[in-house]
């Protein structure tokens, strides 16, 4: 098998290992990190973990054939012998060679330079974290759009911010003087200090930490730490060194094949200059890669126009220029929309007889971007001042079938169109995979969908394959027909035997309606996702979490130790979660009944942490203890989370308790939140964390307790009843028609009549109830399933394997950093 | 000639009522490891534990199905389903787990080594 080196493992380094197939591949990075997202690099330090941004798929240095070596830079290429050398002393063959290098942030040479930092990679984030514990102000040199994203990392880490701009606008690469001045609008809105058309002249340290920045002809800017952002170098010393051809700007220089003159030599991403150019974008390095990847497949592919278009959001402000966006072309037109009230501010570039659409910038607002970079050579569809009024551009204009809509691949409307009506597709992940649309930067994806409904194809209700019928549909058959097996169910209202998506469904409705069987009762354990086959959270490792009930957060320090004693015992990894418990990881099935032994005979129940279920009631610590708190919040949160343990829903419920408006449990971010008043409870409904946070809305004030158990029971028994698969009462909130008076007609004026029905429903539910585990550790036929090898029940999964960190257990993985332990030599 | 595949060696996993039907078990086979599965119409099927995707051994633990006319395990870590008879996953034929052969006798189920 011949031997391909790729040299970086930054985005485009990894996007082509991904890409690559028959090949041995070795990947050497020189950053101790694998491949990252560094678009979104200012997400780092708003609390995204480098784990949340890392880009390597779990599995992909697996296998003999892949190799990751980090934090080994590659020192020389030896292009005789065709072998890399690595810092470390590594010497490794290749048959192909391919420099995935990245680029450099460029520092002006300016005197003090050295006491500023850079921005470009996790190590530099940390630094600047480092650097700005404790600091109040920072300074970035240049306001392109590197520099406006570690302004953002600033404001992230707390810190006023200055931005300092050699040009007369930001970023002014992408944006003419009219967009840089909405841009300058919206972004000194933000309180960002804004220094346009400024030289930096010299830095000096102030000698208590600080440092001074001077200005040619402005005052100096006072500060605790400096950031250079202004623009971006390619690292091209390797192919210097190896006597390679390098862009008279810098990088290496490549053909459209992405080939150096040495044939077994490429480069790709921002490193590489192609036929001279270099481009500081994610994109055109995907496209690099794919080439790459063709032509080591034996194609010949060559790198397309280069789509330089961009839809961006810095700090806050949505950005997009596409085409000619600056009408350099000869005769171009622009057509200009300006809102200097509203600091939105877009311009369409034409050909001279304004037929035909170039370009365009858009500012503030980016809502007809997609269509109108599709539109880019096309004839307009329409005048281009109706284009670009408020609105404009979204849903009313018609793409010709000749707009292209995926600009990384190179497809057309009318391709994708086609493709739909040959093949039938229904969905977008079936047009990706037979189109390739979408697959590339996955900007254009909104558009696909737009394009399965203009083709006809039905956005269905159905549940999946096998139910034509919604979640509340089947709610209401199995309620009315007293159906109580998925077979029955699946025979009567639907077709095959189920999936991963009606299987679980159909077992929270079980649950919901049968309230007094176990969830592993007969055919019901074969419905349940793996959380609740085991009932614990399976981690990415096949090992499972463990998370004991403590009712309201609140726990006796005898409960406390045996908790401990249990993590201690069986060697878990705790961590006490944000719904006031204890999760404890790295629990092999076989061990979770002897986990729950101990647990359960301490008087521990169940936390559902696995279960599409109610999780936790939170509470501050009221007014119990607390001088502020005006209501007992312990007391209610207990007995709340009593009252509706183990209840089954749409998906997971969480409530909070607080004993005044201080609302320490953070009640209103909670599906259910309580917060004390003088006189009683304001309940607060449709509060989400999550993927899309949102606050919870003030349903009743003042009520006594029994009112508002009263209507928490009911609120929580209509959600469980009517809402879609996997929708969180917030959408759920958002999706009823009426909203929040509807609600409030149906569940406390009773405009349905259903009350009693949902009170009815939910008595059932506090009356059946018992603890899952303890039911489980009773019954030897349940306990039997938990095992990892059925032919050999005492034998643990030897794949589960753990390392030690910070004196606790983490799973061991497959990817080697260089170290010195680490064997040196070729792998 | 005989050759290994012709004669597989057959490994004892359970007896046939241990198995729950639609839902699967983890085996030992030789060193590798297996999900053995008893569908609706009583029949065995046999694939790798190994989830490609998630890179965890998991394949026992996912739920059973159908697409289509096809037999599915849909993986529990990132939900990536697979046909049961071919063990090839269904979004991307090229990806495969390896299947074993599988049969019941005298009440028990075996697994045949690769």
């Amino acid at each position: 098998m011949r031997h391909l080196v790729i040299v970086g493992n930054g985005m485009v380094g990894q996007r082509l290992a991904e890409l690559v197939h028959g090949w041995r591949v070795t990947v050497i990075g020189a950053e101790v990190h694998a491949a990252y997202d560094r678009v979104h690099l200012s997400d780092y330090l708003a609390g995204r973990s480098a784990a949340d941004l890392s880009l390597v798929p779990a599995g992909c240095y697996d296998g003999p054939h892949r190799t990751l070596l980090l934090g080994d830079p590659v020192s020389t290429v030896d292009r005789t012998h065709r072998t890399v050398h690595t810092a470390s002393g590594r010497r490794i063959p290749y048959d192909a060679l391919v420099l995935a290098t990245g680029s450099r942030p460029f520092v002006p040479a300016v005197p003090g330079a050295e006491h500023g930092y850079v921005y470009r990679t996790l190590a530099d984030l940390d630094a600047i974290a480092a650097a700005a514990a404790g600091a109040r102000t920072g300074i970035v040199v240049g306001g392109g759009l590197l520099g406006l994203e570690a302004a953002t990392a600033l404001r992230n880490l707390g810190l006023a911010a200055h931005v300092v701009e050699l040009a007369p606008r930001l970023m002014p690469t992408q944006v003419d003087e009219g967009g840089g001045e909405a841009l300058r609008q919206r972004i000194a809105a933000l309180g960002v200090h804004l220094h346009l058309a400024a030289r930096t002249e010299r830095i000096e340290p102030t000698g208590t930490g600080g440092l001074t920045l001077h200005l040619a002809g402005a005052d100096p800017i006072a500060a605790d730490l400096l950031v250079f952002s202004a623009g971006i170098r390619p690292c091209d010393e390797l192919a210097r060194g190896a006597g390679l051809a390098t862009g008279e700007r810098g990088g290496v220089l490549v053909d459209r094949g992405c080939r150096t003159e040495d044939g077994n030599v490429y480069a790709i991403g921002e490193c590489a200059a192609v036929e001279g150019q270099t481009y500081g974008l994610v994109a055109p390095g995907y496209a690099m890669a794919e080439v790459v990847a063709d032509r080591l497949a034996g194609g010949a592919a060559t790198l397309s126009t280069v789509d330089t278009s961009t839809e961006l959001k810095v700090l806050g402000v949505d950005v997009a220029s596409f085409g000619d966006a600056h009408g350099r072309g000869e005769g171009a037109l622009q057509v200009v929309y300006a809102d200097p009230v509203g600091a939105v501010y877009k311009k369409l570039v034409v050909s001279d007889d304004a037929r035909t659409l170039l370009g365009g910038m858009l500012i503030g607002d980016t809502t007809a971007y997609l269509t109108l970079r599709a539109l880019v050579g096309t004839t307009l569809p329409a005048p281009p001042e109706d284009l670009l009024f408020p609105g404009g551009g979204q849903v009313q204009i018609a793409l010709p079938d000749s707009a292209q809509v995926c600009t990384c691949h190179a497809v057309t409307k009318g391709a994708i169109l086609g493709a739909i009506g040959e093949h039938g597709l229904a969905d977008v992940p079936a047009v990706k995979a037979c189109t390739r649309a979408g697959t590339g930067c996955g900007s254009c994806v909104p558009m696909l969908k737009s394009l399965l409904t203009e083709a006809g194809v039905a956005v269905s209700s159905a549940l999946c394959e096998h139910f034509a019928q919604t979640r509340s549909e089947l709610f209401d058959i199995v309620r009315v027909t007293g159906i109580g097996t998925f077979s029955e169910l699946v025979a009567r209202h639907g077709t095959g035997r189920g999936c991963d998506i009606c299987k679980p469904v159909v077992a929270s409705i079980l649950a919901s309606l049968h309230t007094g069987d176990h969830v592993l009762e007969g055919e019901r354990a074969t419905l349940q996702d793996t959380n609740d086959h085991f009932l614990a959270n399976l981690q990415k490792d096949g090992s499972y979490s463990v998370v004991p009930r403590v009712p309201g957060g609140e726990i006796t320090p005898d409960k406390l130790i045996v908790i401990g004693e249990v993590a201690r015992d069986f060697d878990l990894y705790t961590k006490i979660t944000g719904g006031q418990r204890i999760d404890l990881f790295g629990a092999r099935v076989e061990q979770l009944p002897l986990i729950w032994r101990r647990l359960v005979e301490a008087g521990f129940e169940s936390g559902h942490a696995y279960g599409k279920a109610v999780r936790t009631v939170k509470s501050c610590v009221g007014s119990t203890w607390c001088r502020y708190g005006v209501q007992d919040s312990v007391g209610l949160a207990i007995q709340l989370e009593l009252r509706y343990r183990g209840l089954r829903a749409p998906h997971k419920i969480k409530l909070g308790v607080s004993g005044c408006a201080r609302e320490c449990a953070e009640a209103q971010a909670k599906d259910v939140g309580v917060i004390a008043t003088e006189t009683g409870w304001a309940l607060y409904v449709g509060g989400n964390g999550g993927f899309r946070p949102r606050h919870a809305v003030l349903f009743l004030s003042d009520v006594d307790t029994p009112t508002l158990v009263r209507t928490v029971d009911r609120f929580l028994m209509f959600y469980v009843r009517t809402a879609d698969r996997l929708q969180r009462t917030a959408p759920w909130l958002e999706s009823l028609e009426g909203g929040l008076d509807y609600l409030r007609r149906v569940i406390v004026e009773d405009e349905l009549g259903i009350c009693a029905d949902l009170d009815a429903a939910m008595a059932r539910h506090v009356a059946t109830y018992a603890d899952e585990w303890q039911a489980t550790l009773a019954d030897p036929d349940k306990l039997r399933r938990f095992v990892s090898f059925v032919n050999a029940p005492d034998q643990p999964d030897p794949a589960i394997a753990f390392v030690r960190e910070r004196d606790q257990i983490h799973p061991a993985r497959g990817v080697l950093v260089a170290g010195p332990n680490l064997p040196v030599g070729a792998p | 000639m005989t050759t290994l595949i012709d004669c597989p060696l057959w490994t004892d996993i359970c007896g046939y009522a241990e198995l729950i039907p639609e839902r699967g078990a983890g085996a030992l086979v030789g060193g590798d490891q297996v999900a053995v599965f008893r569908l609706w119409d009583g029949s065995l099927r046999a694939v790798g534990n190994y989830d490609p995707y998630g890179a965890a051994f998991v394949i026992s633990r996912g739920i059973v199905g159908s697409r289509g006319e096809r037999p599915i395990v849909v993986s529990p870590l990132l939900k990536h389903a697979f046909d049961l008879d071919t063990g090839a996953a269904l979004e991307d034929p090229d990806v495969r787990l390896p299947t074993y052969p599988v049969r019941l006798r005298d009440g028990r189920v075996e697994v045949g080594g690769r």
